[in-house]
């Protein structure tokens, strides 16, 4: 079992990418980098430094993974084609949920009527569609704030005005508006 | 495409013609839904996704130009504005918003984006006298400010009230509204700015007929985390924006009044536009002086065109 942790920091993929286990055992969290670096999408906010170990020790690798890592998924929409789907070769977000979502290749793939996931989230979706319910749940911070950082660029967009201290929107009232 | 137009036609003939016979005509017929352009493009929108972030609000302002907002995109106590007693509404600053709704019994609230739902066969552009409405083959619809006459039909006649006016110059009239991003995306094949922004995923952009099959989708493999409508399908006969939702729709304040058929097969032609034709006779006049004269200018383009190809 060889990893790479740094060499995955580097390529700033969200998990562990094409490294195999030993056949027959599914991976788990010892397989997985400590910490990554989700800088794929930022622009209007700074990049996020994701502990990947803290996450892997309160949730199953399943929760954000789905079928790719060995682990079974239950629910009832996966289980009727991946009850037995072995782990893949790359479990990364970003192996599966593209960047350029809703872009024309994207749409026209949907045209194909062999595909079967034709509503699979984008990277960006899939991230905030899988954390912020799970942050919520847990009483983990779920404000925009909490996790981002505001870029300059991204001050402008917002019409941020007064002081520069790279917030986003009002750091208090956790929760208040998120559902 | 042909059906739209001649409706628009027709009903502009018989408006002036005689008002008592639209009423039996528009009976008979048979144009009643134009099914829309088999690619047009739409978008779905998950109201269990939105966070009421505001992204799209930025996003939108950036991308038609719209002058700055009262307060920044990310200060969350626009929410509890009102105005006259209503929640925020599209206006000639601001072609989308996203309100917030606390229902009663629910754990968190919900939030609903608002603009122009780019409706299959729009009330604004049947209603409009002088053609300033465009239904593309993309699904947008578009307003051309060079013929509009100010009258305002469009405003009366949107099941949605999203037309807004642009008070600001008299002399230029200007109807300000959503144009689903068509000359700087839509047309280029991507997807509209607010879409693009949305870090949930709560606007899907794709093809309608894709959308629907997606939107009955999540509806059947999520049972109980949606109400089994997808608001829009039919509603004032089918608009290329569409909702889902996990709370029965009148609670996220949508107006679940709004006929399943186009608007304007209604009798709200007849009982709106007639006294409108009254009120707005010399608008009404110069719209057709425009039309004419624009069809002049028009033909003046053509012959020139033409002679420069020889
Ligand atoms: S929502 Fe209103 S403005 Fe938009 S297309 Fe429909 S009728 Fe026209
Ligand atoms: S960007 Fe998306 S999540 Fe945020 S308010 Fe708009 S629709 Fe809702």
């Amino acid at each position: 079992m060889t990893i790479n942790p740094k060499a995955v920091l580097a390529a700033a993929v969200l998990l562990l990418a094409g490294t195999l286990t030993t056949p027959g055992r599914a991976m788990d969290q010892l397989d997985a980098p400590e910490t990554v670096t989700i800088d794929a999408l930022a622009d209007l906010y700074k990049p996020v430094e994701f502990s990947h170990k803290r996450h892997a020790q309160l949730a199953r690798c399943k929760d954000c993974h789905h079928h790719t890592t060995g682990q079974q998924d239950m629910d009832p929409n996966c289980v009727r084609c991946h009850a037995q789907s072995p782990e893949t070769g790359r479990v990364s977000c970003q192996d599966c949920h593209i960047k350029k979502q809703f872009y024309p290749e994207q749409v026209i793939a949907g045209n194909n009527p062999n595909i079967y996931h034709i509503d699979k989230p984008g990277l960006k979706g899939a991230y905030h569609l899988n954390c912020v319910p799970c942050h919520i749940k847990k009483n983990a911070p779920s404000e925009c704030d909490s996790c981002h950082a505001l870029t300059d660029k991204g001050r402008d967009f917002f019409h941020v005005g007064g002081e520069k201290n790279g917030k986003a929107g009002p750091a208090k009232g956790k929760d208040e508006h998120a559902r | 495409m042909n059906k739209l137009i001649n409706r628009r036609g027709f009903l502009q003939g018989s408006l002036v013609a005689s008002a008592a016979a639209t009423v039996s005509l528009a009976k008979k017929s048979e144009a009643a839904t134009f099914e829309g352009y088999p690619n047009a493009m739409g978008v779905l929108v998950d109201l269990s996704r939105c966070v009421g972030c505001r992204s799209c609000e930025a996003a939108c302002n950036k991308e038609q130009n719209l002058p700055a907002p009262a307060k920044p995109f990310n200060d969350f106590s626009v929410f509890d504005e009102m105005q006259h007693g209503q929640k925020r509404r599209t206006d000639e600053t601001r072609y989308t918003i996203v309100n917030r709704y606390d229902i009663p019994g629910r754990e968190h609230p919900l939030f609903r984006k608002i603009q122009c739902n780019h409706c299959q066969e729009p009330a604004c552009l049947t209603s409009c006298f002088v053609n300033a409405y465009t239904k593309t083959p993309e699904g947008a619809v578009i307003y051309d400010p060079d013929v509009c006459v100010g009258c305002r039909t469009c405003m009366v006649a949107c099941p949605f009230y999203i037309p807004t006016f642009r008070y600001s110059s008299a002399f230029h009239p200007r109807i300000m509204k959503c144009v689903f991003c068509y000359d700087t995306r839509l047309t280029k094949g991507l997807p509209p700015a607010c879409v693009e922004s949305c870090p949930q995923e709560a606007l899907t952009f794709g093809r309608r007929s894709d959308l629907l099959d997606m939107g009955k989708q999540r509806i059947r493999e999520n049972p109980g985390a949606y109400v089994d409508h997808i608001y829009g399908e039919h509603e004032a006969g089918g608009t290329a924006w569409m909702y889902i939702s996990p709370a029965p729709f009148e609670q996220a304040g949508f107006d679940v009044t709004v006929p399943k058929e186009p608007i304007l097969n209604y009798v709200k032609d007849f009982l709106s536009i007639v006294p409108m034709v009254l009120t707005i006779w010399p608008a009404l006049f110069a719209g057709f002086h425009l039309l004419a004269t624009r069809k002049d200018k028009m033909e003046q383009q053509k012959k020139n065109e033409n002679e420069g190809e020889v």
